[in-house]
């Protein structure tokens, strides 16, 4: 028993990273219909800006001293490479996306997919493709209780995404822009007659969604040890079935999603064998596809005419 | 009483040379009249005779290929919608275009998306309430659960929540069972009172020729005839061609 309640933790822990990541899917598919396959990229420069953040602020000197990294410092990390991240997606949207958005659907799906094959590379010239050790921003602690270990790790990616969520939550509903985003994605003709300044707004989207990958990054570092240029590819692919499997656009459906994707992996990996822990993922996806393919918290639109 | 303000230096809308393409396709042919401060103008025609593109050109939802486009005496031919909506100016869309997954409330104070100081926003809607009937009591229901008519005077409020200058309203009519048609127009000659300018698009010409002050006769793109309403409901050409009537 004390097994299974081992793998809930390390499932709850993994998917809210990817329910992270997912947001940011779901809430640039919800207003412009488009798969940011760039996101999981943002994801990956997330987690290196934090590295390089951490270093900066001299992470290996506390640790060559014995002492773990304040958490004060460590918040700064995540703020800053959120920021920085949030950025790099403003500009993603400004060269790649906005120029094409009245084209047809492909193209700008086609300079996505660009621009993360141009991360990637730039991250390989950049960073070297060897993988990095992630520096100890919060030093592990263990707690045991009934032959489940809880690591103090764990519990921050959980509090620190719950946090995030709950955050983005209220931003979404009580903000004035948050309304304008869900304005947008219901009707965009109808927010611009409202005064509300879409470009703007799409610009706040990618922003937001930006961040929140990035603090994915640097949970993803924290709990794996080790990051790579080519982390953002798989990860950026279950955060994407996640938001698949939630209802694409639906901003709850992509936490449900991702937390179900992080129980899923780690069951499979911890019951059947880890080999399948990545296929579980993708069986998931085809059988929503097939059973279900708006979601499990989304609707059918109709299309009105 | 409420007729066009003669003393106002510049019309509230002028429109010179409209065309609007699309793909090529001429929809709207050049295009030329103005509303002054305080008038209802209407805009008649057959279905396709290019009504709605006039509107979408006139709020930058569509581009002017040519001609411009002139709010309350500046130019605004080039500007997003956005801007357009912060001169002044804002359209409710044929077919409403309301927020469906939203409360008729949250539908409503984003129309005052521009305007959203807390304590005036309040006394709006309680003004905008007053003026379009049905909306109190469903403020806290979905916009889409609504019925069509409900819809309509949810858009006509939203819009008005914004305390826009000049109204266009694009088939406030359509697909709307008769007694809901004269409530609707019922509302309109009542917010028209409060000294609200307003172009409205109809294809049922007798209820537009009964509200507007002036109105245009759309023909493929084309307005083809132009006067009063009190004038043009007499025009025997408009009564064979859109009143039904025999010559």
């Amino acid at each position: 028993m004390s097994e299974f309640f081992q793998q809930i933790i390390n499932g709850l822990s993994l998917g809210s990273i990817y329910a992270l990541i997912a947001l940011g899917y779901t809430m640039v598919y919800g207003i412009l219909k488009l798969i940011n396959f760039a996101h999981g990229e943002v994801f990956m420069m997330g987690a290196y800006s934090g590295y390089y953040l951490a270093s900066w602020l001299g992470v290996e000197r506390y640790q060559a001293a014995g002492r773990g990294f304040p958490l004060g410092l460590a918040l700064v990390v995540l703020v800053l490479a959120m920021a920085a991240s949030a950025l790099l997606g403003v500009l993603i949207e400004a060269l790649a996306y906005r120029p094409v958005r009245s084209a047809p659907r492909l193209t700008p799906l086609i300079t996505a997919i660009g621009v993360s094959l141009f991360l990637q590379n730039a991250a390989m010239l950049l960073f070297t493709p060897n993988p990095r050790a992630y520096p100890p921003i919060l030093r592990e602690l263990r707690f045991a209780a009934g032959g489940v270990i809880v690591t103090n790790i764990k519990l921050a990616i959980f509090v620190v995404a719950l946090a995030l969520m709950v955050g983005l939550h209220l931003f979404v509903q009580r903000t004035w822009t948050g309304r304008a985003m869900r304005a947008l994605s219901m009707n965009i003709d109808a927010a611009r007659l409202m005064g509300i300044d879409v470009n703007a707004t799409i610009r706040a989207t990618f922003a937001i969604g930006s961040a929140l990958a990035a603090a994915g990054g640097i949970l993803f570092g924290l709990d794996q040890i080790t990051i790579n240029p080519l982390m953002g590819v798989l990860t950026g692919l279950k955060a994407f079935v996640a938001a698949v499997l939630g209802g694409i656009g639906n901003i709850p459906g992509a936490v449900v999603g991702g937390l179900l994707i992080g129980l899923a992996e780690q069951l499979t990996a911890g019951y059947l064998s880890p080999d399948y822990r990545d296929a579980i993922t993708f069986l998931i996806l085809v059988v929503i596809l097939v059973l279900k393919p708006e979601g499990l918290l989304g609707v059918v639109r109709q299309e009105k005419v | 009483m409420n007729g066009p303000d003669a003393s106002a230096s510049e019309p509230d809308l002028e429109v010179a040379g409209l065309h609007v393409l699309y793909g090529g396709i001429a929809a709207v042919k050049g295009v030329s009249f103005s509303v002054a401060r305080g008038e209802i103008v209407a805009l008649i025609g057959a279905n396709g005779a290019g009504k709605t593109s006039v509107l979408k050109a006139l709020v930058g939802l569509v581009p002017a290929a040519r001609g411009s486009v002139r709010l309350f005496g500046r130019d605004a031919t080039g500007i997003p919608t956005h801007r357009r909506t912060a001169l002044g100016a804002t359209l409710v869309p044929e077919g409403r275009a309301i927020f469906a997954g939203m409360t008729v409330r949250e539908n409503l104070e984003l129309g005052a998306f521009l305007k959203r100081d807390p304590v005036t926003l309040g006394q709006r809607l309680e003004r905008v309430l007053a003026l379009v009937p049905r909306l109190g009591e469903r403020l806290a229901q979905a916009g889409g659960t609504l019925s069509g008519g409900e819809q309509q005077m949810l858009a006509i409020g939203r819009a008005l929540m914004g305390e826009p200058r000049l109204l266009l309203l694009d088939e406030p009519s359509l697909g709307l069972a008769p007694k809901l048609v004269a409530q609707i127009f019922g509302s309109i000659v009542e917010i028209a009172k409060t000294g609200l300018t307003i172009l409205l698009v109809e294809q049922n010409t007798r209820l537009a020729l009964e509200t507007a002050h002036r109105a245009h006769v759309l023909v493929t793109g084309e307005i083809v005839l132009s006067g009063r309403c009190s004038e043009l409901r007499d025009d025997p050409r408009i009564k064979a061609a859109y009143l039904g009537e025999a010559l």
